[in-house]
């Protein structure tokens, strides 16, 4: 278990070591049939109900590869400027365990689809942002294993527990593996580069349709591996941490990674090569399994099934089909919206780019639409942990307040009030206005009377006004909202302060 | 029982579905004959595991309701048929021969076996194989070994000696078996009968259980050449649910058999494939095969196949390793034996506890040969090298069929063996295959047909006719050329001199 002493802290830690990181991010592909079979792959079905004897590993059944999830690998591979294999195969990864039908894996090993790409990420830095570039080793596919649930027990794992249940559902839906190469000299960026990453990828993944990228559901996992060493020595041991759940977590993995792998060194100790299990309650990793016997998996070419050779035609094909790049895309962006790259990068470190694009979709003004993303829904989101775009509010509430607000129906507090009712689940934009009586005040009567109440308990300010200082007005501005509690149109309120007391601006 | 029985019983299975066809006889009634026959002599031969005798005569009911109805029925529709118990069937147990699978009923069809129904024919049930096909004579079956009709005290070889008994027991006048190495064809040398393995990728390996992917064929076993090249046809073509099934027509092997015809030809003899290690009377059968071949009209050279002198050994790390991959799935989880579940054990230990209990010697063997072949740091020693010999025998293959239109040699090196002779002895249990194996090795087609008794043993010979990938009608066409001299020579066809039982 992690104390508080096994760490140190990470600025501390950063004068001492330097980081080398390495990332797996695994995508499950979201084609509507499995791997090798013809079963579905929809998410969230009864236990052991989307089976048959392929994806069961039955005696005697055997695998057919699914077409699409080999163009999805290719598109993604292009996507991330990879080499695309003009011959390569499958292989058998053997080992046992409940949750694998055959007791192997079928999966690529020497022959992946994809090789040699990377992918441009940038991090914001005290500096301004920086574009790091990851380097990508490969891109293969493999199939998913079926999913166990431990009961009793005391740590949800399969040792101690009292029985185990296993969903097959899972077991054979396409998953690809992208594996970065080591990622040297990013210092204490290195958290930040590993979020920024992942984010990129996903985005990339979202772009290209080929997946549904949700670290919640478990459609996009992470291992972050870790190894720090002495400036000027040789690399050190590394950790692989598992369980990073979110784009948040990655960066917090890294980052307490960083402090118990500095605290073990510092200490005169071992880093163990090992796999580590990431808590997101505590965002420190506990000790798993060893990986210093590597383990034997035995690999050895499919034999039941062809290889993948595709022509230079098909993979043309499907490079015609590629998305514009997210980076590409966000310089496009930022030139059509007018921002600076403090702007960009703010709008891409909230995660807030597509929503954005959406929102201007739906009708919303560029500024107003930034504004919103990246200020009052960025600060609930951050509240809750959550990212943006699982936030339960959409593009067309955002186009709806918009629109209220234009024609005088709300002003930005009122706004905020029905953002913080739709948050909170109750109900849409106009039901939230009806339910807490949001609207603005437009009756003039009303606005009058608080106007004058404001004049007669401020005299002195009316005077100033009177006399030219027309900047003074947003005393009593200031006064009227206040008694209006909010629901007036401030604009309004002053051109009525003014128009009273007969002056002109 | 009927006089009629008998008859029936011995026809050719060309012949049964002419007649059924015509109405001169029904599936019943051949059925019948068939099932009476199992149960006359099965406890003697133990060529099935399982019979499935009620699904039997709901399947010949069936077919007769449908001649009546004047369907138009297929070539072999309403023979009975029996399967290797390495093919899945719906709801029939299929046990591999193995403990590990007792009980297991597949909740699927087999390619093989969905082509056999929707050819109208019928099944008469499961046959005895050593387990998961590992062996040479049936021995290794963990349900008792299989009697060879020529001499109930020796093997019918193996692994498919279940249907290749059945074949001369008269129990089935068709059977499916699956060669490896030689699974079809040993048994069939050893029974006198007929056994095809076509080549690779040309009948499917859906529903069949994997002994060794890249090896494994499921094949025709019969009587008489034409009789398999029926079946062949039947159970031959692409199957879109198994990736290696190769997506071309199927040769006319039903063409070829009828055409039966050598003149010409040229017929490459394998030095390799014969001398030290033949059995006398073997050789002698064979060589006089040779000669009457010639006298058809075919030439005859003699071609050389080096590397076939390491197919025994590459076959031996290629085959485990396969293995010890596709048994691995049987571990006690999900269906078959469980041993060891009482609640102190961890989910390793039952896996391996349900292992040790459910596998036998030779099977566990293989496992370990194989998982080793396979290990980090052995993989390119081993594996690696095999599959740099296979690639050479495929190139020797090449060489001689620039030579030759087909090859032969004899099948197996001896006639059939005393049961318990061999059966602690596992290096001379694979000697009986080392002239089968390269044909599995290269991917290619091959057949085995009788070609005499051996005169010290009066036990039957087998040739074996190679011929190149998706050639397989050569096969039939000089099988069949040879089986009509020899039966014009001997007055009938070699099995009808097996002793009645």
């Amino acid at each position: 278990m992690s104390t508080n002493h096994e760490t140190v802290p990470f600025e501390e830690a950063m004068t001492r070591y330097e980081p080398i990181i390495g990332l797996e991010v695994h995508v499950e592909l979201g084609t509507n049939s499995k791997m090798f079979c013809s079963c579905s792959t929809t998410f969230g079905a009864a236990p052991n109900t989307q089976v048959c004897p392929v994806c069961l590993g039955l005696p005697g059944s055997m695998p057919v590869l699914n077409r699409v999830a080999v163009e999805s690998t290719i598109r993604i591979g292009l996507a991330l400027n990879c080499d695309i294999a003009t011959w390569c195969r499958f292989a058998r990864k053997n080992y046992f365990y409940p949750d694998m039908p055959k007791d192997y894996q079928v999966s690529q090993y020497d022959e992946p689809l994809c090789t040699n790409g990377w992918l441009d990420v940038t991090v914001a830095t005290d500096e301004g942002p920086q574009v790091v570039r990851v380097e990508i080793e490969r891109v293969h596919m493999e199939e998913d294993t079926g999913k166990l649930t431990h009961a009793g027990g005391a740590t949800g794992r399969i040792h101690g527990a009292d029985y185990s249940l296993v969903d097959y559902n899972r077991a054979g839906i396409p998953l690809i593996e992208i594996v970065t190469k080591t990622v040297i000299g990013t210092g204490s960026l290195a958290p930040a580069v590993a979020r920024a990453y992942v984010t990129e990828l996903r985005d990339v993944m979202r772009a290209l349709g080929v997946s549904d990228v949700r670290m919640e559901e478990g459609s996009l996992r992470c291992d972050a591996n870790l190894s720090l060493n002495k400036p000027g020595e040789g690399w050190g041991t590394r950790s692989e941490t598992k369980n990073v759940n979110s784009l948040r977590s990655v960066e917090r993995a890294v980052h307490s990674e960083i402090e118990r792998q500095a605290a073990v060194l510092d200490s005169g100790g071992r880093v163990i090569q090992e796999t580590r299990h990431f808590n997101e309650d505590t965002g420190r990793s506990t000790s798993g399994r060893s990986k210093e016997q590597a383990e034997d998996y035995r690999y050895f070419p499919e034999p039941d099934l062809v290889p993948i050779a595709p022509s230079l035609a098909w993979v043309e094909e499907l490079r015609a089909t590629l998305p514009e790049v997210p980076s590409v895309k966000r310089a496009r962006l930022q030139n059509t919206w007018g921002i600076n790259e403090f702007e960009l990068a703010t709008l891409v470190n909230a995660g807030a780019v597509e929503l954005v694009e959406a929102s201007i979709a739906e009708g919303v003004d560029p500024a107003a639409a930034r504004k919103w993303w990246t200020g009052e829904l960025l600060r609930v989101a951050n509240e809750r942990g959550v990212e943006l775009s699982e936030l339960p509010v959409t593009v067309g509430q955002i186009a709806r307040v918009e629109a209220l607000i234009a024609d005088g129906s709300l002003n930005d507090k009122l706004a905020r009030q029905v953002f913080e009712g739709v948050l909170a689940g109750e109900g849409d934009v106009d039901l939230v206005i009806a339910q807490r009586g949001l609207a603005v005040v437009t009756d003039d009567g009303a606005l009058l009377a608080a106007i004058d109440e404001a004049l007669a308990a401020q005299p002195d300010v009316a005077e100033k006004i009177m006399s030219g200082k027309i900047q003074a007005a947003g005393a009593i501005v200031g006064a009227v909202m206040k008694t209006t509690k909010g629901q007036a149109d401030a604009a309004k309120v002053r051109a009525l302060l003014l128009e009273r007391l007969g002056v002109s601006e | 029982m009927r006089s009629v029985d008998a008859d029936l019983i011995r026809q050719p299975a060309s012949v049964l579905a002419a007649a059924i066809s015509e109405g001169e006889v029904s599936s019943l009634e051949v059925t019948k004959a068939h099932l009476a026959r199992i149960t006359e002599v099965d406890e003697r031969v133990h060529a099935f595991l399982q019979v499935t005798g009620e699904a039997a005569l709901a399947a010949a009911e069936l077919v007769d309701e449908k001649r009546r109805a004047g369907a138009k029925l297929g070539a072999l529709a309403g023979v009975p048929i029996a399967v290797k118990d390495v093919l899945t069937m719906r709801g029939v147990p299929t046990t591999c021969g193995s403990k590990i699978l007792e009980g297991w009923r597949p909740p699927y069809d087999s390619t093989v076996v969905a082509r056999l129904r929707a050819a109208d024919m019928v099944i008469l049930g499961k046959t005895n194989m050593d387990e998961f096909a590992m062996g040479s004579s049936t021995e290794h079956s963990a349900y008792g070994p299989t009697h060879n009709p020529w001499d109930l005290t020796r093997i019918p070889g193996g692994s498919g000696g279940g249907s290749a008994a059945s074949l001369a027991a008269f129990e089935a006048p068709l059977a499916i078996g699956t060669d490896t190495g030689g699974s079809i064809r040993q048994p069939a040398a050893v029974t006198g009968t007929v056994g095809v393995k076509p080549t690779y990728g040309g009948v499917s390996r859906y529903g069949l259980v994997a002994l060794a992917s890249s090896l494994d064929q499921a094949g025709p076993c019969a009587r008489s050449v034409l009789d398999a090249a029926l079946l062949h046809s039947v159970i031959a073509g692409h199957d879109p649910r198994d990736s290696t099934s190769i997506n071309a027509p199927v040769p006319d092997v039903v063409g070829a058999a009828n055409r039966g015809d050598v003149r010409g030809l040229r017929i490459g003899l394998v030095k390799e494939l014969s001398g030290a290690g033949y059995q006398a009377g073997v050789l002698q059968r064979f060589n006089e095969a040779v000669e009457l071949l010639q006298g058809l009209g075919a030439e005859v050279v003699e071609v050389s196949c080096p590397n076939f002198d390491y197919a025994l050994g590459a076959y031996y790390l290629i085959l485990p390793a396969e293995a010890s991959s596709n048994l691995a799935r049987f571990d006690g989880m999900r269906y078959g034996l469980r041993a060891g579940d009482d609640g102190s054990n961890s989910v390793e230990q039952v896996m391996s506890l349900s292992r040790e209990a459910g596998f036998g010697a030779e099977v566990k063997r293989r496992i370990m040969l194989g998982t080793y072949a396979l290990s980090s740091g052995y993989y390119d020693a081993y594996y690696g090298q095999a599959q740099k010999v296979r690639t050479l025998i495929t190139r020797d293959f090449n060489a001689a069929f620039d030579k030759a239109d087909v090859l032969i040699s004899p099948t197996a090196p001896t006639t059939a063996f005393k049961i318990g002779e061999k059966v602690d002895d596992p290096l001379a249990m694979y000697l009986n295959d080392i002239a089968t194996i390269p044909v599995n090795l290269a991917g290619n087609c091959a057949m085995s047909l009788p070609v005499g008794l051996a005169p010290a043993d009066g036990l039957p010979v087998g040739l074996q006719i190679m011929a190149p990938p998706m050639a397989d009608d050569r096969l039939y066409l000089v099988g069949s050329a040879l089986e009509s001299a020899l039966t014009d020579k001997w007055g009938h066809l070699l099995i009808e001199e097996v002793p009645s039982l």
